[in-house]
């Protein structure tokens, strides 16, 4: 292919000579030559209403509402784990004082697993990377003295979600707020867990199941809380392209949306409370492909709730998505070059219009971040909302030829890459056999070999480096005085409730789990029974049995 | 021990981190360098480790570790290995590893360290430097601290 249109016009004495240099080759990452300037020849079937329309109006391309930051910016949200109830109760106080009513809960992996904090398995783990959470006791400490009623709370937990939720709903019924009026969101995306993460428990039927359980609740109970919020930053992180970033969650929503209209729930009904966690930066990093790709992304999802689920509501085909700046793009090499990534992966996440942005801080290869570096990455995102000027305009990048052709090319890539994994029986079944995860693994390592050679260049590591004395790492410190506290307080909890109730509950739970019913009404009352997570779910192995993993490598 | 067959590596995943995305990218990187390599999968206790190892009789055991866990896992598995007598392995410890921890994985025993910046062509070099030194110190001398 030639490397350029040539373009008209009388030539000028130096062009020539220009013209006679070697043209760098570029590629797309889905392997597509880059010409090097585009121009109205390559968007001929172009159709402003067709394919971009007004922000707010279908088929949302340029953004989902018509305002946009012109009315609202993105929320700026910090993301931070705390090791004890106590703990992470008094952040929520001091960042309610400040005026931030956005709460963020990440849990330890033990938690996260179903395992107590008790439990051998896990010694290592309990009140690390979050809060150590074993019954609605330790949830109650966590809420305190927070109005639920005035707060909206986004839950890191995927495989034990139902039981957190149920917890969440029984802590508002203690302060009398009812669950219709209880906002958050629930994080609840088995499916990648499969692919990136790990956090996984049962196989994947039984969780699929567990997830339709709490759309369904929420849908019928919790009008104003997200029960998924569907996630392409761990499939980044696991070798995902810029168009795998999007269609992949796009495949894993749709199979949890179909999962629930199995139960006779309408998609009206459901797409609205369906929200993402979009990728932007990492290793793969391209700036106009990130923003292309949730373009594409926005149009995409609308058209295909409108044509293949048949939505009426405008809400159900607005793509609603959060965004996160990926650490993995964060060098350990020079960490001061990463505040420019910041500013890129940032520039790209807003121009690609999100709602939502958490950025990874300079020092993400080393720490958990320091106040300097948290404080950082927030001056990076105020900068971009209000002294950069991106925020003046709607989809201010919308009618470069450039960048409404890569949008064209990102949605054709999405809609192959979907229905190659449809044809193929599905993405629940391309996990449970682990194919979807072995191309992931062979595209993380090829992409690795590329930065290797230098043919990906990464500065500060395999191009421009200096020699640099190695800055210390920080990691989290186990501390064993959290397991020591939360040991106390189950045995606590074990020696006052009462064992014949509990008993009981969780034999209901067993009796669900065999049977079809939704599961969350028995959950609710082992949780209210004083069940530890590891007993509910325990008893839920007992029955769905436990995943073992595909070889994937 | 066959001086002549392909070194034998397992890499492996100990406690109940699930980020292996690295784990995946050394087996493949050093399976395409010629050696025979088993990954263990998520959430391996450090007796199914050793028992692996025993069982698919490796030259190299990698430890991939992000959680924080490091210390207390490998101390584990050390001791286990000692246990049964299993002195001729080339250990390997990776993942996010403080600076100030490598003496302490090295006092447990552990041959290589190498925190998350570390490349593939490093570990692959210590790899292939080590066996053949491991294998000729469990025929003679005694291997170093």
């Amino acid at each position: 292919m030639s490397a350029a249109d040539p373009a008209g016009g009388k030539k000028m004495a130096g062009e020539e000579k220009d013209s006679a240099k070697a043209v760098r080759e570029v590629y797309t990452s889905f392997g597509k030559p880059v010409k090097v300037f585009y121009s109205p020849k390559d968007l001929e079937d172009f159709d402003y209403q067709r394919d971009l329309g007004d922000p707010g109006s279908f088929p949302f391309t340029r953004g989902i509402y018509p305002t946009m930051y012109r009315s609202q910016l993105w929320t700026m949200r910090p993301y931070a784990g705390m090791a004890t109830a106590e703990e992470t109760n008094r952040r929520f106080q001091f960042l309610l004082k400040s005026g931030q009513t956005g709460l963020s809960v990440a849990f330890d992996l033990p938690t996260q697993l179903g395992l107590d904090s008790d439990d051998p398995l896990g010694q290592y783990d309990v009140g690390k990377l979050g809060v150590a959470v074993d019954t609605v006791e330790d949830m109650e400490r966590i809420f305190e003295g927070i109005p639920l009623d005035q707060i909206s709370t986004s839950f890191t937990i995927n495989s034990t979600a139902a039981i957190v939720l149920a917890m969440y709903v029984l802590v508002g019924r203690k302060q009398g707020v009812s669950p219709e009026k209880l906002r958050g969101t629930v994080q609840n995306d088995i499916l990648k867990e499969y692919v990136a993460r790990g956090t996984w428990i049962f196989p994947p039927k039984p969780s699929m199941r567990l997830i339709a359980d709490t759309i369904e609740y929420t849908v019928k109970h919790m009008p104003r809380f997200n029960p998924i919020s569907v996630s392409a930053t761990h499939l980044c992180e696991y070798g995902a392209t810029a168009e795998q970033s999007v269609s992949l969650p796009f495949l894993n929503a749709l199979a949890y949306i179909d999962e629930v209209l199995k139960r006779g729930l309408e998609i009206d009904q459901v797409a609205p409370l369906i929200v993402f966690h979009m990728a932007v930066g990492g290793r793969r990093f391209h700036l106009f492909e990130d923003v292309a790709k949730l373009r594409a992304g926005r149009r995409l999802w609308a058209k295909i709730l409108k044509e293949r689920y048949g939505a009426k509501n405008l809400e159900s085909l607005r793509l609603k998505f959060s965004t996160g700046a990926l650490g993995g793009g964060m060098t350990a090499a020079e960490p001061l070059n990463n505040i420019a990534r910041g500013a890129l992966f940032g520039l790209a996440a807003v121009l690609a219009g999100t709602r939502s942005l958490n950025m990874a801080c300079f020092d993400e290869a080393y720490a958990i971040p320091t106040d300097l570096a948290i404080r950082t990455a927030l001056r990076v995102q105020q900068i971009l909302a209000y002294e950069s000027g991106v925020t003046d305009t709607v989809d201010p990048l919308a009618g470069s030829y450039y960048i409404e052709w890569l949008t064209n090319q990102m949605e054709a890539q999405m809609i192959e890459t979907m229905k190659r994994w449809e044809k193929s029986g599905g993405i629940v079944k391309a996990i449970e056999e682990g194919s979807l995860q072995r191309e992931l693994a062979r595209q993380s390592y090829e992409y690795q070999q590329k930065i290797s050679k230098g043919e990906k260049v990464l500065v500060g590591v395999n191009r421009f480096t200096s020699e640099e004395e190695e800055k210390p790492i920080e990691v989290y410190r186990p501390n064993p005085k959290v397991r020591e506290i939360q040991t106390e307080r189950i045995r606590a909890v074990k020696a006052r409730r009462d064992p014949r109730k509990t008993e009981e509950a969780l034999a209901q739970v067993r009796r669900f789990a065999q049977g079809t019913e939704n599961l969350l009404p028995a959950i609710f009352e082992a949780v209210e029974a004083r069940a530890t997570i590891g007993e509910i779910v325990a008893t839920l192995k007992e029955v769905f049995g436990e995943y073992r993993e595909p070889q994937t490598v | 021990m066959g001086r002549e067959r392909p070194i034998r590596v397992l890499i492996a995943k100990p406690g109940l981190d699930g980020h292996d995305v690295g784990a995946k990218v050394i087996v493949q990187k050093l399976r395409d360098r010629g050696m025979e390599v088993i990954y263990t999968g998520l959430r391996q206790t450090p007796g199914q480790i050793v028992s692996a190892a025993l069982q698919e009789d490796v030259d190299v055991l990698g430890l991939s570790i992000l959680s924080g866990s490091h210390v207390e896992l490998t101390r584990e598995v050390m001791a286990q290995l000692k246990a049964q007598g299993i002195t001729d392995l080339l250990v390997l410890v990776g993942g996010i590893i403080p600076k100030e921890d490598i003496p302490l994985l090295q006092a447990e025993g552990v041959d290589g360290v190498f925190p998350v910046h570390s490349t593939l062509e490093e570990i692959e070099r210590f790899i292939q430097e080590g066996v053949p030194r491991k294998r000729k110190e469990s025929h003679g001398g005694k291997p170093e601290g």
